[in-house]
C-alpha cells in the first residue's frame, strides 16, 4: 500500500516533437516550473539522433520526494505532442493509460486527427487540442510551440501554475523572447481553461 | 542554495567554486557543456584568476594540465570516450608523476561501432592507470565529488577522475544544493604542491628510471592509493559535517540489513536499482544495494566487511572485459569471502541501452532463485545475435557485423526504449 501511495505522487510526462522545436527545452522548463513550486523534478532528453526535423523525445518526472529512477518514461501520465504529423511516424501513445492527459499542438479536433476510436474511453478534460503553432506565431512570430504547450499543460493538469511556467520561461530565454513566450503560454492557458473566451479574446486582439 | 539545473552546469559551477587556475578544454559529447560553462564563467570574469586554454586535442588537454600542475597551478579538464583514449599516454604520465589534476569523465561508450551514448567502457579502460576513480550516483554527488576530488588529489599528490554518467547525469535537469564560495574555501585549502617547477630550485620531473628503482616508484604509487583508502572515509565525514550531505566516501549501503542478496553497482543506475529493490522488498525479498563510489583504489576490506552476510551477490555493470566478463565483478570476487560461484554478473546499459526496473527485477530474482547464468547481458536480443552467427556460418563474406545488425533490428531514429 505504501508503494501505491508513493507511486501516486509521481507524475510522468513525455514530450514528442521534432529537432528544432525545443522539445528538450520544454522538458527542462517544466522541471524548473515544478522546482519553483517546491517539488522534485527530473528532466532528460531521449538521447536519440539530434537533427533538425528528426523525431525527438524528452521526459519530465515530478514528485514530492527525491526522484531516483533513471529509466525512460514508459508509462506516461501525460504526453505533449508538439507536432501532430508524428502520430503517423512514432508510437507517441506507447504505454499511455486510459485517463492520461494528451496535449496536442493542432488546430483540428482529436476526431479530425483520426483519433476518435483511440480516445473513446478518455475523460474529455484529459484531451487537449491547442493550436500552439498559431499562438506562437501570433505572439512570438516564430512557429515554436514548446512554451505555449506548457501553458496548456498547466491549465489542463493544474499541476503547475501559469506563473511558475512564466518564471521557467524567463530562465531559459532572453528577456524579449521570454516575454513573448509568456504571453503565448498565457493565451494557451486561457484557450484550455475557457475555450470560447479565448477565441473571442483572440478575435478581439 | 537549491537550484534546478543541468548536471553539466552544476559540475561547472562546483569546479569554479574550487578556484582552478588552469582549465584545458577540448569538446567531446557528452562532456562539452561542462567546459563550455566554465569557459563562459572565465570570459565573464566570474572565475578569476584562471587561464582557460582551448587545446587542439585531448592529448594536448592532458599534456597542458600536466604542465600547469607541474608549475604549481590547480588544473582541471574534462573528457569522455574516445577523448579519454586519445589522451591515455598523458593520463598515465599524470599519475606516474603524481600530479594532482582533477578530470571529469562524462562516461560514454567506446567505438567501434561508434556510439555517443552512456556506458562505463571509457573509465574502465583506465582503471589501472594510477588515477583515483570516483563514480557519482546523482548530479548532487557529482558536484560534491568534484569539491572532494581537489582536496583528495592535492593532499595525496595524485590525479583524480570523477566519473559521471554521460547524458543520464550530464544532460539531466535535477535539483542540486550548490554550496557557497565560503563553504568550499573552508573545505579546500589553497594548493600547496609537493613538487613544483621553480627556476630558483630546479627539479627534474618525469625522469627516466631504470630497473634499479622502477619497481619502487611503482610500489609507492600503490602505497599512496592504499593511503587514500584510509583517508577517504574521514574526508567524506568532514564533508558531511561541513555540507550536511553524505556524498563520497568508499561506498554507500542501502537496505543491506538482513539482505541475503546484495546488488553491487556504480553510478547513476543505483537510483533505478534502489527503486527496483524497494519493489522487491515490498514482496518480501531480502535484498539490498551496495553502491561503490571509490572504484580506484578498490576498497577491498570495506567491501569484504559489507558483503560478509551476503549469500549471493549480483553485480550490475556498464562495461565488460571482452573474453572475460564483468570487470567490477572480477574486483568484487577479490573481496568476497563466500563461494565465488555466488557472484553473478549483469552487463547492462551498454551504449545507452535503457536499464529498466522490470528487467533488473527479473535478473535479481533469477539470482535469488539460483536460475541465473553466471554472466547475463540484460535485454540481449538473442534472435538478432543468432542471425548474425548464422550468417557467419553460412557465408565466408558475411560482411560487417554492425551494419547487418542495424538492418536486422530496424534502425529507429526516435526509439522510446
Amino acid at each position: 500500500m505504501a508503494v501505491l501511495e508513493e507511486e501516486a505522487r509521481l507524475f510522468q510526462i513525455r514530450i514528442h516533437g521534432r529537432g528544432g522545436q525545443g522539445v528538450v527545452t520544454a522538458a527542462e522548463m517544466l522541471s524548473v516550473a515544478a522546482f519553483l513550486e517546491g517539488r522534485h523534478a527530473q528532466a532528460f532528453p531521449s538521447f536519440g539522433s539530434e537533427r533538425t526535423g528528426a523525431p525527438v523525445v524528452a521526459y519530465c518526472r515530478l514528485d514530492d520526494r527525491e526522484i531516483r529512477l533513471r529509466e525512460p518514461i514508459l508509462e506516461p501520465d501525460a504526453v505533449i505532442i508538439q507536432d501532430p504529423t508524428l502520430l503517423h511516424q512514432v508510437d507517441v501513445f506507447g504505454g499511455l493509460a486510459k485517463g492520461a492527459y494528451i496535449i496536442i499542438n493542432t488546430s483540428r479536433s482529436f476526431a479530425d486527427l483520426g483519433l476518435a476510436d483511440f480516445i473513446r474511453d478518455f475523460p474529455a478534460d484529459r484531451l487537449v487540442a491547442v493550436p500552439a503553432t498559431e499562438i506562437a506565431m501570433k505572439h512570438v512570430g516564430r512557429p515554436l510551440p514548446n512554451a505555449v504547450l506548457l501553458g496548456a499543460f498547466a491549465a489542463a493538469t493544474g499541476l503547475i501554475s501559469l506563473e511558475s511556467v512564466g518564471k521557467a520561461i524567463r530562465e531559459k530565454f532572453p528577456a524579449k523572447v521570454a516575454e513573448a513566450n509568456i504571453r503565448a503560454a498565457a493565451d494557451a492557458f486561457e484557450n484550455v481553461r475557457h475555450p470560447a473566451g479565448a477565441t473571442e479574446h483572440a478575435q478581439a486582439d | 542554495m537549491l537550484k534546478q539545473i543541468e548536471g553539466s552546469h552544476a559540475v561547472a559551477e562546483a569546479v569554479a567554486l574550487c578556484r582552478p587556475e588552469v582549465i584545458c578544454a577540448y569538446p567531446i559529447s557528452p562532456q562539452t557543456h561542462i567546459v563550455e560553462g566554465l569557459g563562459e564563467m572565465v570570459k565573464a570574469g566570474e572565475l578569476s584568476p584562471c587561464e582557460f586554454i582551448n587545446v587542439e586535442s585531448e592529448f594536448a588537454a592532458m599534456s597542458v594540465a600536466i604542465g600547469a600542475s607541474a608549475a604549481g597551478a590547480r588544473a582541471y579538464t574534462a573528457t569522455a570516450s574516445q577523448g579519454l583514449l586519445f589522451m591515455t599516454e598523458a593520463v598515465f604520465n599524470a599519475a606516474g608523476m603524481g600530479l594532482p589534476i582533477v578530470m571529469t569523465v562524462a562516461n560514454r561508450a567506446i567505438g567501434a561501432p561508434i556510439n555517443i551514448w552512456n556506458d562505463h567502457t571509457d573509465s574502465m579502460s583506465q582503471r589501472d592507470c594510477g588515477w583515483i576513480q570516483l563514480f557519482a550516483e546523482t548530479n548532487q554527488e557529482a558536484l560534491d565529488l568534484h569539491i572532494q576530488a581537489f582536496r583528495l588529489a592535492e593532499e595525496l599528490s595524485l590525479p583524480v577522475m570523477v566519473c559521471m554518467d554521460g547524458f543520464i547525469l550530464t544532460h539531466a535537469y535535477e535539483r542540486v544544493d550548490m554550496p557557497t564560495q565560503e563553504q568550499v574555501d573552508a573545505f579546500l585549502p589553497p594548493f600547496e604542491p609537493r613538487q613544483v617547477l621553480d627556476p630558483q630550485d630546479p627539479v627534474s620531473m618525469g625522469a627516466m628510471v631504470g630497473p634499479e628503482a622502477f619497481t619502487e616508484v611503482r610500489y609507492l604509487a600503490h602505497v599512496k592509493q592504499m593511503q587514500a583508502l584510509d583517508l577517504i572515509p574521514g574526508w567524506a565525514e568532514e564533508f558531511r559535517k561541513a555540507f550536511g550531505r553524505d556524498s563520497g566516501g568508499l561506498m554507500h549501503q542501502y537496505r543491506m540489513e538482513d539482505a541475503d542478496t546484495v546488488v553491487v553497482a556504480l553510478g547513476s543506475v543505483l537510483g533505478t536499482i534502489k527503486d527496483t529493490v524497494d519493489g522487491l522488498r515490498e514482496k518480501g525479498h531480502r535484498i539490498g544495494v551496495l553502491g561503490i563510489t571509490c572504484f580506484r583504489p578498490w576498497p577491498t576490506s570495506a567491501l569484504r566487511a559489507a558483503l560478509e552476510r551476503a549469500r549471493k551477490v549480483s553485480v550490475v555493470e556498464k562495461a565488460f572485459g571482452v573474453g572475460l566478463g564483468g570487470i567490477v565483478s572480477a574486483n568484487v570476487r577479490t573481496s568476497y569471502s563466500g563461494s565465488l560461484d555466488d557472484v553473478f554478473t549483469v552487463i547492462a546499459g551498454l551504449g545507452g541501452r535503457p536499464i529498466t526496473r522490470e528487467s533488473l527485477a527479473r535478473a535479481f530474482t533469477e539470482v535469488e532463485q539460483g536460475t541465473s547464468a553466471p554472466l547475463v547481458f540484460l535485454d540481449l536480443n538473442r534472435a538478432a545475435v543468432d542471425r548474425a552467427l548464422a550468417r557467419e556460418r553460412e557465408s565466408r563474406r558475411s560482411g560487417p557485423i554492425a551494419e547487418a545488425l542495424l538492418r536486422d533490428v530496424g534502425l529507429v531514429t526516435a526509439q522510446l526504449r
